[in-house]
């Protein structure tokens, strides 16, 4: 008698390991819906390409940032070094990976703001100058607080990591912090070939 | 705070009734229980249907005799975007999440939602974001002394909402709350989705989740992809307003169709976000009250798939007058009629459920009945106005207004309707009174009919809509009494509907676990559910658990 409840647990717990896990199945529903967000952001900025009444045009001002590109795009690669070695238990080669992550993407954020610095006080280019303004800054702004908001994220798993708190049991929470950071540089691909492709 | 781990558990219905009445709002405010999220939703809701019928009732007062002075044009504005803003945001949306809130986890046997604190944000978001819309009647003033309330329609065209012609804040607080409140859907829809995908009972496979269930995945997808058009475009208005960004600044070169284009993305699958839960609670309640499995179960999942695919691709039919090419046109038309076809498809199968059941003609389903027919009548008003010549005539006349009445009231509140009348029982273990729910329905199926089918022939003779009076001597005066007739003869129903309320809830009838004799898991839980929801989770077989339960003899896991 007292073996059937036990095959009964079993055999739940066997279907709920069948199910997906509602982390990974959350986060992907916040990339579905934050692409909806930014492709409307997008759509606007084809939509108003070379509709500006007045200057400065892109051409004039506007050349593509490589060096923040390739560091974006290959923060993506650390996180996933970092991901892989925190599940297979190594909290101190996590942390190297993860701080180089942060370096990367911080680098990104500083260079955005050495292009805009340089936008509003060498070219005099703000948000209400043209309607270039309005949807380079919108565009690149929003893209821009997205990473701001990984870079925090990031962070606080880096103070959590120095405080001794880490643990290869959370591999499957910085995995899907990874899965959001990802989609932020495949969002910065797609603004990149829009703005400095396409755009210019 | 020690003790045994029965004293630790949150409070069953019970035990909370006994505790101090402040404790009871204590547990209320800090809960993160789906059910309770769940009632606060719809209870919200059902308090801004309140407030947005009065000022209907005061619409349909102005225009019930030519040159009226009740209300002046600029109230007017503000109440007619109030309405609507309020009726779409304010009580569609909380009302249909929050049985979704309630029903899904009970359906698929799980305890809670996926992220239950997630849940609770998006509840509160979702209130104070509806308080900013009211708190504009104080706040909207700003410093000019230039209008309250928001007064640009529900639909907000640019550039009549750009600084120059908007000015205070009436304009702010219709951006800034209804942002919020498509924060709080965005939180819902992801929950929802992740339970539905992640918390499923031993045994229920995609394919035996109830159609409810299905449908309120169907509609977080289409929440998903569809509300951050409207959330983009705000912050794009946004930026217009307050730094100087010239996204719909015509005179910058930007562009006010945009706006449209952007606005009606969101707002025509925003028609389907509201109807399709409609379709969930029929596609529950017809077979219950016809003792028949629902017919062509796939083919009804596949079709509410189908229309939300087609849903996205509609959204210029609002656009035909702004002068699109005729190949755009021709395309928003063809794909506006298209919706007739998986629209069709579930008619016909609600209809063929019906077929040779033995019909048990309670309330819910006479709710769920009036809604087939009126859903029909509004399917092809709007195949005829998706008829871009068509519509040239009646754009902006009452005819359009009578139509998406029809969907919105004829369909979804007629619905909503039947859902609160059928899971009322298992939300507070009281059953609601027959007797006053069918002086309810007869009462607001009568005053439907009378407002809403006049409002056609009005829009036909001319009556364009969003005006605040009309000339005498046009043909208008009987048409518009009658709908104003009507619109009194809905709110004495409802005042039916709020005394069967109260009064149920203090001295219904005991309803027990499964009053309607039903099949879904929701029924196996106690009336109302533990916190809990079941002491032990279940394990399925079929479409119909309790159906196997009753009937082990020829149990439906045979057949499926």
């Amino acid at each position: 008698m007292a073996a059937a409840p036990a095959v009964a647990a079993q055999a739940q717990i066997e279907w709920m390991r069948s199910l997906p896990k509602k982390g990974r199945v959350g986060i992907l529903a916040l990339i579905l819906t934050e692409s909806s967000f930014f492709s409307i952001f997008v759509v606007a900025y084809l939509f108003y390409i070379g509709k500006s009444l007045n200057g400065p045009y892109p051409k004039d001002v506007l050349s593509p940032p490589i060096v923040n590109t390739i560091c974006l795009l290959s923060s993506s690669i650390t996180i996933v070094f970092a991901v892989r070695a925190l599940r297979a238990g190594s909290v101190g080669t996590f942390f190297l990976w993860w701080l180089i992550t942060f370096a990367l993407g911080l680098e990104f954020i500083i260079g955005t703001g050495l292009e805009w610095h340089e936008l509003i006080y060498r070219d005099g280019l703000t948000i209400s100058t043209n309607l270039f303004g309005t949807t380079f800054y919108s565009l690149v702004g929003l893209h821009a607080l997205h990473v701001t908001v990984g870079l925090l994220l990031i962070l606080l798993v880096s103070i959590l990591t120095l405080l001794g708190y880490m643990n290869p049991r959370y591999a499957e929470r910085t995995e899907i912090l990874s899965w959001y950071w990802h989609f932020v540089d495949a969002v910065w691909v797609v603004v990149f070939l829009t703005v400095y492709v396409i755009g210019l | 705070m020690a003790g045994s781990i029965e004293q630790r558990i949150p409070l069953g219905a019970e035990g909370a009734a006994s505790l101090p009445f402040l404790d009871r709002i204590h547990e209320w405010v800090v809960t993160v229980d789906h059910k309770r999220l769940g009632l606060m939703y719809i209870a919200g809701g059902l308090v801004f249907f309140i407030v947005a019928g009065l000022q209907a009732m005061t619409i349909r007062l102005q225009l019930a005799v030519p040159n009226a002075g009740l209300v002046p044009p600029d109230m007017f504005n503000r109440l007619m975007t109030m309405h609507g803003t309020t009726m779409v945001f304010l009580v569609g949306m909380p009302i249909l999440t929050g049985f979704f809130n309630y029903l899904v986890p009970l359906m698929i046997g799980a305890r809670d939602l996926a992220f239950p604190r997630l849940n609770a944000f998006g509840f509160w978001i979702w209130l104070f974001g509806s308080l900013l819309l009211y708190f504009s009647y104080i706040g909207g003033n700003g410093l000019y002394g230039a209008g309250s309330a928001p007064d640009v329609g529900w639909f907000a065209y640019a550039p009549l909402t750009e600084r120059a012609f908007s000015r205070g804040n009436s304009t702010d607080y219709w951006i800034l709350s209804i942002f919020l409140t498509s924060v709080g859907s965005t939180a819902t829809s992801i929950n929802l989705i992740a339970t539905a995908f992640s918390m499923r009972c031993e045994g229920m496979t995609l394919r035996k989740m109830p159609v409810l269930v299905w449908l309120a995945v169907v509609v977080s997808f289409m929440m998903l992809i569809a509300l951050p058009p409207l959330a983009a475009a705000q912050v794009m208005l946004l930026l217009d307003r307050f730094i100087g960004a010239h996204f719909f600044d015509t005179q910058a070169g930007g562009s006010a169709v945009l706006w449209q284009h952007f606005f009606w993305i969101f707002g025509h699958p925003e028609v389907y976000i509201l109807v399709i839960p409609a379709f969930a609670f029929a596609s529950e309640i017809i077979p219950v009250f016809s003792r028949k499995v629902i017919f062509g179960y796939e083919v009804m999942v596949a079709a509410s798939a189908g229309i939300a695919f087609i849903s996205m691709s509609v959204w210029a039919h609002h656009m035909f007058a702004v002068g699109m090419t005729p190949a755009g046109n021709a395309f928003f038309a063809t794909s506006s009629m298209l919706v007739g076809v998986p629209t069709g498809i579930k008619i016909f199968n609600w209809i063929g459920t019906m077929w040779g059941g033995k019909i048990r003609f309670k309330v819910p389903m006479l709710f769920a009945i009036a809604f087939l027919l009126q859903f029909l009548i509004a399917g092809l008003t709007g195949i005829m106005v998706a008829v871009a010549p068509f519509d040239w005539q009646l754009t902006d006349t009452y005819f359009v207004v009578a139509h998406f009445h029809y969907v919105l009231v004829g369909a979804i509140v007629f619905m909503i309707f039947a859902a609160i009348y059928y899971w009322f029982p298992k939300a507070t273990g009281r059953m609601l009174s027959q007797q006053l729910g069918k002086w309810h329905f007869w009462l607001f199926f009568i005053g439907f009919h009378l407002t809403f089918d006049t409002m056609h022939f009005a829009g036909l003779h001319g009556m364009p809509r969003r005006i605040f009076t009309y000339q005498p001597g046009r043909g208008l005066e009987t048409l518009n009494l009658v709908e104003s007739i009507g619109a009194f003869v809905q709110a004495l129903g409802i005042l039916f509907f709020v005394i069967n309320v109260v009064s149920s809830l203090r001295s219904g009838e005991p309803a027990g676990n499964d009053p309607w004799d039903a099949w879904t898991l929701e029924w196996a839980a106690a009336s109302p559910p533990p916190p809990y929801n079941f002491a032990e989770l279940p394990v399925i077989g079929s479409r119909r658990p309790l159906w196997d339960l009753k009937h082990p003899e020829d149990p439906d896991s045979k057949y499926e």
